[in-house]
């Protein structure tokens, strides 16, 4: 097992710092986002941790009218709907996340394959809000 | 690949259900009793309680919904089957056909000859926001939550992948809509047992009554097109797009080839059975289908040495009414990007050529999320034994198929049935 630190938690960890890791395979060179001890390609052990550049492109979306609750206690309902995204990375691997800065009137008009790049939010109720990975246009 | 046959052989000898629907004034055991007793009344010979040797069942949470964990011995309790191995499985809206999967393997190990398998769920007990967090505990809640999805929201994330990757027109989904009520009106036990035609005039009079102007839609794709009757929960899937929330139970018994003739004269037989897994939605190569149902059916179909041409009928796990397009080519009654232009064109109907959730589905029958994937063998035994009433299919029937999903893929059963002249 290589020694560097893959904890699941340290991908929070590392938003905390506005940085979004992964890992790199030391056998086969597949990227994983989340990181992973094992390949899930090669089932290789030998990882190193991975540092994202942060852009990539829109894969698929929604529009949520129906929150979960703790979108609900960030402000968002039908009437202030958000966006939420699966954003293929330019190093390959795909991650879902929040999406900002898009025209929500008409879904419609969004265009999967619009480029992004990573933001780092602030969400939750006031005094207890969290950070987030969340992608806007680039 | 181990051995792709059962060692032994095994049958369903009895089905029953209860009605899916909201109950507040019963839990989730009243509802088992419900459908333990129908299926006795399915088993023409008598079945001895005694002679069960084993019972599954599945069910998502009622640590969630009913704050009651350990519910197998409790169930069985009720039904008077203490002291047999009672076993809950939990594989979120798959599990009602994982406990039927165990079953169908305990026989076939030889272990046991007759096995009660259970699927149920009481979720109307909560508010709905704390459902939608409770079904939200079936994805991953490190990393695909705190992205603000829900479960309609993954499902209409793989919509616009499919739409976009075939050009689909999204009016496909509402016709999937409206064919599953077609379907449900005709289904005594359905929670919407009312077409959607039905529902407009419902809304008609109810506009009348209260002295409201009365709306004005041409047909049912108005109305589901109508953003006030049929609103978006999830672009682009709407209300009418989602199944609901339910209360409900379902039985199968199940017993060893062999011995079923001291049950019933009317068995069917399982033919194939399939099951297989994946990662979080992201994690997928293609987000417009669902690569564990295409695993599942293929050992299915492999184990039942049929292909998808002969299954007569389905019941696919239609959570969203994209759910049931991508299964329609998971499954592999349609090439990749036609299942959309299959539903346009009424060929998952009732009486057209690849008949599909003839129960309603999900999405009139009800979703009782640990009970879905059994009951969709109570659809398969009706059917099969030409004992579905109004909603019968014409012709000779011999191989059904069962698909049940969990989350959005995560996990998928499937099973394929036949009935032997």
């Amino acid at each position: 097992m290589s020694g560097c630190k893959l904890e699941t938690k340290t991908f929070y960890q590392a938003i905390d710092n506005e940085v979004l890791i992964g890992s790199r395979c030391l056998s086969c060179g597949h990227i994983s986002i989340p990181q992973r001890y094992i390949c899930s390609r090669c089932h290789s052990t030998e990882a190193e941790r991975l540092e994202f550049v942060g852009t990539g492109k829109l894969a698929a979306f929604t529009v949520i009218y129906v929150p979960a609750t703790e979108m609900v206690k960030a402000g968002y309902d039908s009437k202030n709907p958000y966006m939420v995204g699966i954003v293929t990375l330019d190093e390959g691997p795909r991650i879902s996340a929040q999406i900002l800065g898009m025209d929500l009137t008409d879904p419609a008009k969004i265009k999967i394959g619009t480029p992004l790049k990573m933001k780092v939010i602030e969400r939750g109720p006031e005094g207890q809000t969290k950070k987030f990975l969340a992608f806007e246009p680039l | 690949m181990t051995a792709n046959k059962l060692a032994r052989g095994v049958a369903v000898a009895g089905v029953g259900m209860s009605k899916f629907g909201v109950f507040p004034d019963k839990s989730s055991r009243d509802l088992f009793v419900e459908a333990y007793q129908e299926l006795h009344s399915t088993v023409e010979k008598g079945l001895p309680p005694k002679d069960i040797e084993a019972f599954y069942l599945g069910n998502f949470s009622a640590d969630q919904f009913e704050k009651q964990g350990h519910l197998a011995p409790i169930v069985a309790s009720w039904i008077g089957l203490s002291p047999v191995a009672s076993v809950r499985m939990e594989d979120a809206c798959a599990s009602g056909s994982v406990a039927l999967r165990q079953g169908i393997l305990a026989i076939a190990s030889g272990q046991y000859d007759v096995v009660l398998v259970g699927g149920l769920e009481k979720m109307t007990d909560l508010p709905t926001a704390a459902v939608t967090d409770a079904l939200a505990s079936a994805a991953d809640t490190m990393f695909e939550i705190p992205a603000g999805f829900t479960f309609p929201g993954f499902y209409a994330a793989m919509a616009t992948a499919y739409m976009e990757k075939y050009q689909a027109d999204p009016d496909a989904f509402l016709r999937v809509g409206i064919k599953n009520h077609e379907n449900g009106a005709l289904n005594e036990k359905a929670q919407f047992n009312q077409t959607i035609k039905d529902v407009m005039a419902g809304k008609k009079a109810k506009a009348e009554q209260k002295g409201l102007p009365v709306p004005t839609w041409e047909s049912e794709m108005d109305f589901m097109r109508d953003p006030k009757a049929n609103p978006m929960i999830a672009w682009p899937l709407r209300l009418f797009d989602c199944s609901p929330v339910s209360d409900g139970a379902a039985a199968v018994l199940l017993v060893s080839e062999d011995l079923v003739s001291k049950y019933t004269d009317h068995p069917i037989y399982i033919a194939g059975s399939g099951q297989a897994s994946d990662g979080a939605l992201a994690e997928r190569e293609s987000l417009s289908e669902v690569p564990s149902a295409a695993k599942a059916a293929e050992q299915a179909y492999t184990m039942a040495g049929i292909s998808a041409a002969d299954i007569d009928f389905a019941e696919v796990h239609d959570c969203f009414t994209i759910a049931e397009i991508m299964a329609s080519e998971d499954l592999g009654f349609f090439p990749r990007g036609e299942g959309w232009k299959a539903a346009m064109e009424g060929k998952t109907a009732r009486l057209g050529e690849h008949p599909i959730n003839t129960s309603g589905g999900l999405k009139a029958k009800g979703h009782p999320v640990g009970a879905s994937g059994v009951a969709q063998v109570v659809e398969v035994w009706k059917q099969l034994n030409s004992v579905a009433g109004a909603r019968q299919l014409p012709g000779e029937l011999r191989y059904a198929l069962t698909h049940n999903v969990g989350g959005t893929g995560q996990t998928t059963v499937v099973h394929i049935f036949e009935k032997r002249s």
